[in-house]
């Protein structure tokens, strides 16, 4: 049953930092992660009485369940009684897909400790090690639930014995997990204990489960289990070890406080200087300190605008509060703030340190943000720099089955760039076509079947998926001199490869263009060995990794020209010379200039398309190469069919890195363009019956094999409308 | 062996070619013209057509620029090809180019002179010709790409006591013409930015609007009045006076209507 509260007893609750829990559950996709919500949120969801009299929040539940979706909120809140105290339990939505892993990240910012779901039949598979690893990398500690275990008596029909060394086996595997990836000072404390209590087993689809603690104070045997389901007692299970109070047991036992987990976790989560005013406070959770909140989840509400939801690391949070949003840059006032109860929304008026919020009037905010109050706005420094390292590799096209709807679908691949910032929705301005990128197949599926149910029942058409390309180099060209159009004004560019230290620095938002020349040029010249005058002359930093450096001396009018210089060059990134893919990892050297005097002579139309060209002629001449994106492939599959994957994949061009036994199944480990990836799925079905489990992320760039690239380019060129033959240096290179 | 002539149309209309020019595009082969460089309100590409008895082709900024005036070219191999250009054909100096490649090519080439609007603005005006420092163009600002060269020209013609000539940009193909208020407002906003007392309330300027036509404007003024000033249709052209000669404050004061104030700025 759903606990009833009043808000202001909640409130007050979340004053007592000592009784407050923020987590998610992360789990191997169908290991049961949705299953389990629900069932927390049927039991042990809170509710206001006010919003009982409606019984609006079940009636949610049960419509989400019939239409077989997620629930899709982002926290739900959980009362739990321990010892006598209450708790209140923060669930905080994690995303399960490794597709998302951006928002996986974003959301472990938020939470201090989790429940890994695992399968007892499947046992630890790879996405379980994939969310635990970054877990513990985010120093979220872990407890750990076993999950359908009724299916190992009843379809698996195991003994007492397979049932407990398999068991077993699942803990010892998991327990390697956190020896391979947890920190050295707290991994042996953080490794799951039965006789501690930090595993639980049991079936969240029957709504049991059981610590050892919780057996041994119940009296309950696993024998009684196995003889509960070979009758029809095991409908009764849920009553006597009932799943939520085995879980939040747990939770409240195990995982940490606020207060105790920010001490821990802010140095890993926060760059900022722990010394400093604002890392004192949020080291301490203070209530008094400044506002400091990072927002993990940004949704449409379709009444309230756009909701962020985030925790709040330090100080309160009030309507009207004037705030600052870092990455976004600009100054807001807080137009109502809420808490969660259950999966609902209800506007209060402060909520303090260590909680869970969500915000309205914050039109800019994204998950990843920093909010913080406006007088401390020049001295935060952000919990993540809107950078990510995961890049959009697959695009489709899509129309509204009725041209009456494009409106709509406009609005909505707009809430829906607002809430996941992996997707990228872009209109392409001379075809008129409204195209998503993702991070994969399925992330576009997904975004799609969201299209439509957002757009209720919304019908689109969509284009078979393309595979985005990059271009770049694998030397150095000549310095390339190219004129204006008007033929006044010369440049002499030379292009060659950037570091991967350096393009990997701008991955990260280590060095940005917005940190200015000085900062940028430090870097670069004390950690990449740069030459001081390249350090020193950065003029642009270009989102597809590419740098533009000034290295001519006392040109006259140069500073004038500049921008307009810069547009050359960033307009050459976005659209190389091969096939108007971007251009990535290249550096691009000004060696030296000849301007007219005279400003109309050498004015954007002249100087643009002066730079892209000598770009393009260097580029020519530098070992250039197309870059496929590569994803790094992970199949468990049992052994009988293991063969048959390997060769799947070799045949799609990918290499095996690794194959490890795991139980009955064989985990392999490879790279494969995503490229070769198109109707994988079928096939990898047909070749193993359906059993084996299988996920992609994107891993890296990879220079493509030359039969490939040519093909590919003379594809898209064809697809863009591109004269086919490849253009030579020569079109591009002027005579002196 | 192939030639190509440069003629110039002058100002305005097509009445501004000389009669030696009319005489080069009678005897031409082909007749290319290019519009681009300046605008002639009064131009009739038709009546030019009469007047030389045969087609005209009009080539395009791409042609000129990007295909290095290759169909010019070519037509100079075969024989004797024409190019007409507003106002004086190489004060424009785009066409300098052009005009180099040919004689690499081996072609024969010569320059037939119209009037220009440098030698116009300067007459109407009534300043000396000797005291112009370097002239410059006052670009559209487009893409938020503001030059501060116009400013620093001024800046420098100044300090030696000369004379500025400001052309206005034009983009025929986009049908904009800078006026002389825009000219100025532009000027202004760099004096916002500069602050050296260069373009002030008080610079004496001189408008001249619709040179070579038969109803040329000049207005010569404090930069107040001058920028309040209905001058009519383009072209413009905008001058900004140095240290003035005695006989120059007299015309300005005469010719374009300066007040007697300006007397002072004689030394
Ligand atoms: N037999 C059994 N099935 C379960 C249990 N928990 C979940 N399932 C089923 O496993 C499938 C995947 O569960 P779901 O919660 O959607 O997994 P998620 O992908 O991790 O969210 C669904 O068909 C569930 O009904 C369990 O304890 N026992």
């Amino acid at each position: 049953m759903p606990r009833f509260r009043q808000t202001s007893e909640i409130l007050k609750l979340m004053e007592r930092k000592d009784n407050i829990r923020n987590i998610g559950i992360i789990a191997h996709i169908d290991h049961g992660k949705t299953t389990l919500t629900d069932s927390l949120l049927a039991e042990a969801g809170l509710l206001s009485p006010k919003l009982a009299g409606e019984a609006r929040a079940l009636d949610y539940l049960e419509e989400e369940q019939k239409r077989g979706i997620t629930i899709k909120t982002a926290n739900i809140s959980l009362l739990h009684e321990y010892g006598g105290e209450p708790y209140v339990v923060n669930l905080i939505d994690t995303p399960g897909h490794v597709d998302f892993t951006g928002k996986v990240t974003r959301a472990l910012r938020a939470i201090d400790g989790c429940v890994v779901v695992v399968d007892a039949v499947e046992e630890v598979m790879v996405q379980t090690e994939t969310v635990t690893r970054q877990a513990l990398a985010e120093r979220v500690r872990p407890v750990l639930f076993i999950n359908k275990v009724d299916r190992l008596i009843r379809e698996l029909r195991l003994t007492l014995d397979e049932i407990q060394s398999k068991l077993v086996r699942i803990i010892r595997d998991f327990n390697s997990l956190i020896d391979l990836y947890g920190e050295p000072d707290v991994k042996d404390d953080w490794k799951v204990d039965l006789t501690k209590g930090s595993v639980a087993f049991g079936s969240a689809l029957h709504r049991w489960g059981f610590t050892l603690e919780i057996a041994q104070r119940r009296g309950l045997r696993f024998k009684d289990v196995i003889n509960a389901y070979q009758g029809e007692g095991w409908e009764s299970l849920k009553e006597v070890v009932p799943l939520h109070v085995a879980i939040l047991d747990m939770v409240v036992k195990h995982l940490p406080n606020p207060v105790k987990a920010q001490r821990h976790r802010l140095p890993k989560v926060w760059t900022g200087d722990l010394d400093s005013e604002i890392g004192r406070a949020m080291e301490r959770c203070d209530d008094n300190g400044p506002t400091i909140m990072c927002i993990t989840m940004a949704q449409v509400d379709p009444h309230a605008g756009l909701v962020a939801t985030g925790r709040l690391f330090s100080g309160s949070v009030r309507e009207g509060d004037q705030v600052y949003l870092v990455n976004a840059r600009k100054d807001y006032r807080v137009q109502q703030v809420s808490m969660y109860m259950g999966a609902f929304r209800e506007v209060v008026d402060r909520i303090v340190a260590g909680n869970i919020t969500a915000l309205l009037g914050l039109d800019l905010a994204r998950a990843g943000e920093t909010l913080v109050d406006a007088s401390h706005k020049d001295v935060m420094v952000p919990f993540e720099r809107i950078k990510y390292v995961s890049e959009p590799v697959i695009t489709i096209a899509i129309e509204p089955k009725h041209p009456r709807d494009l409106p709509k679908l406009v609005d909505i691949m707009h809430r829906l760039s607002i809430e996941d910032p992996n997707l990228v929705t872009t209109i392409d301005k001379e075809t008129g076509e409204y195209l998503l990128s993702g991070m994969g197949e399925l992330h576009l599926e997904i975004a799609c079947k969201f299209l439509q149910d957002y757009g209720g029942g919304l019908e689109i058409v969509t284009s078979k998926p393309l595979v985005v390309y990059r271009e770049s180099v694998q030397g150095r060209g000549v310095i390339a001199m190219a004129k204006s159009p008007n033929k006044h004004n010369r440049f002499w560019v030379q292009v060659e490869p950037l570091e991967e230290k350096v393009v990997s620095m701008i991955e990260s938002g280590k060095i940005a263009e917005e940190m200015g020349r000085r900062r940028v040029g430090e870097i670069l010249r004390e950690e990449c060995d740069w030459p001081v005058d390249e350090a020193r002359n950065v003029w642009s930093i270009e989102e597809h990794k590419n740098v533009f450096i000034d290295l001519t001396k006392g040109v006259q009018y140069l500073h004038e020209a500049k921008d307009m210089a810069i547009s050359g060059f960033r307009w050459a990134c976005k659209a190389g010379v091969f096939c108007e893919e971007p251009l990535r990892g290249v550096k691009v050297k000004l060696m030296d200039a000849q301007l007219h005097e005279d400003p109309v002579h050498r004015g954007p139309a002249q100087i643009m398309p002066a730079i892209r060209r000598a770009i393009f002629g260097s580029f020519l001449t530098a070992k250039p190469a197309l870059l496929e994106p590569i994803y790094r492939i992970g199949v468990s599959v049992p052994a009988q069919w293991l063969g048959d994957v390997m060769s799947l994949i070799t045949r799609r061009r990918g290499r095996i890195v690794s194959s490890e036994p795991k139980g009955p199944l064989t985990m392999v480990d490879g790279y494969i363009p995503v490229a070769e990836t198109f109707g994988l799925s079928s096939e990898m079905r047909s070749a193993t019956s359906g059993r084996a489990f299988w996920q992609c992320t994107f891993d890296h760039w990879e220079k493509a094999p030359e039969n490939v690239a040519l093909e590919v380019i003379k594809s898209i060129r064809e697809r863009k409308g591109l004269p086919l033959e490849l253009p030579r240096p020569e079109r591009f290179i002027d005579e002196a | 062996m192939g030639e190509l002539t440069f003629i110039g149309l002058g100002l305005f209309d097509e009445g501004g070619i000389s009669i030696r020019g009319l005489k080069e595009m009678r005897k031409a082969d082909s007749i290319f013209i290019e519009l681009y460089t300046s605008l002639m309100p009064g131009l009739s590409i038709n009546r030019l057509k009469l007047m030389a008895k045969k087609e005209i082709t009009i080539v395009s900024r791409e042609i000129l620029e990007e295909g290095s005036g290759r169909p010019l070219l070519e037509a100079a191999k075969a024989g004797k090809a024409v190019l007409l250009v507003p106002g004086d054909p190489l004060i424009a100096t785009t066409h300098v180019a052009l005009l180099v490649q040919a004689k690499r090519m081996g072609l024969r080439t010569r320059i037939i002179h119209g009037a220009s609007i440098v030698s116009a603005a300067m007459g109407l005006s009534g300043l000396h010709n000797y005291k112009f420092g370097r002239s410059v163009t006052i670009p559209f600002p487009d893409g938020g790409f503001l030059s501060e060269t116009p400013y620093v020209v001024i800046e420098g013609n100044k300090r030696l006591g000369l004379h500025t000539l400001c052309f206005l940009d034009i983009r025929v193909d986009e049908r904009r013409y800078m006026t002389i208020y825009d000219g100025l407002r532009i000027l202004m906003e760099l004096e916002r930015r500069k602050g050296r007392a260069v373009i002030t309330m008080d610079s004496l300027v001189v408008g001249i609007a619709r040179a070579g036509s038969d109803d040329p404007v000049v207005k010569a003024g404090f930069l107040e009045d001058v920028l309040s000033y209905d001058f009519g249709g383009p072209p413009h052209t905008l001058i900004f006076p140095g240290d003035l000669h005695f006989t120059e404050a007299e015309a300005l004061a005469v010719l374009a209507g300066a007040p007697k104030s300006i007397m002072r700025s004689i030394k």
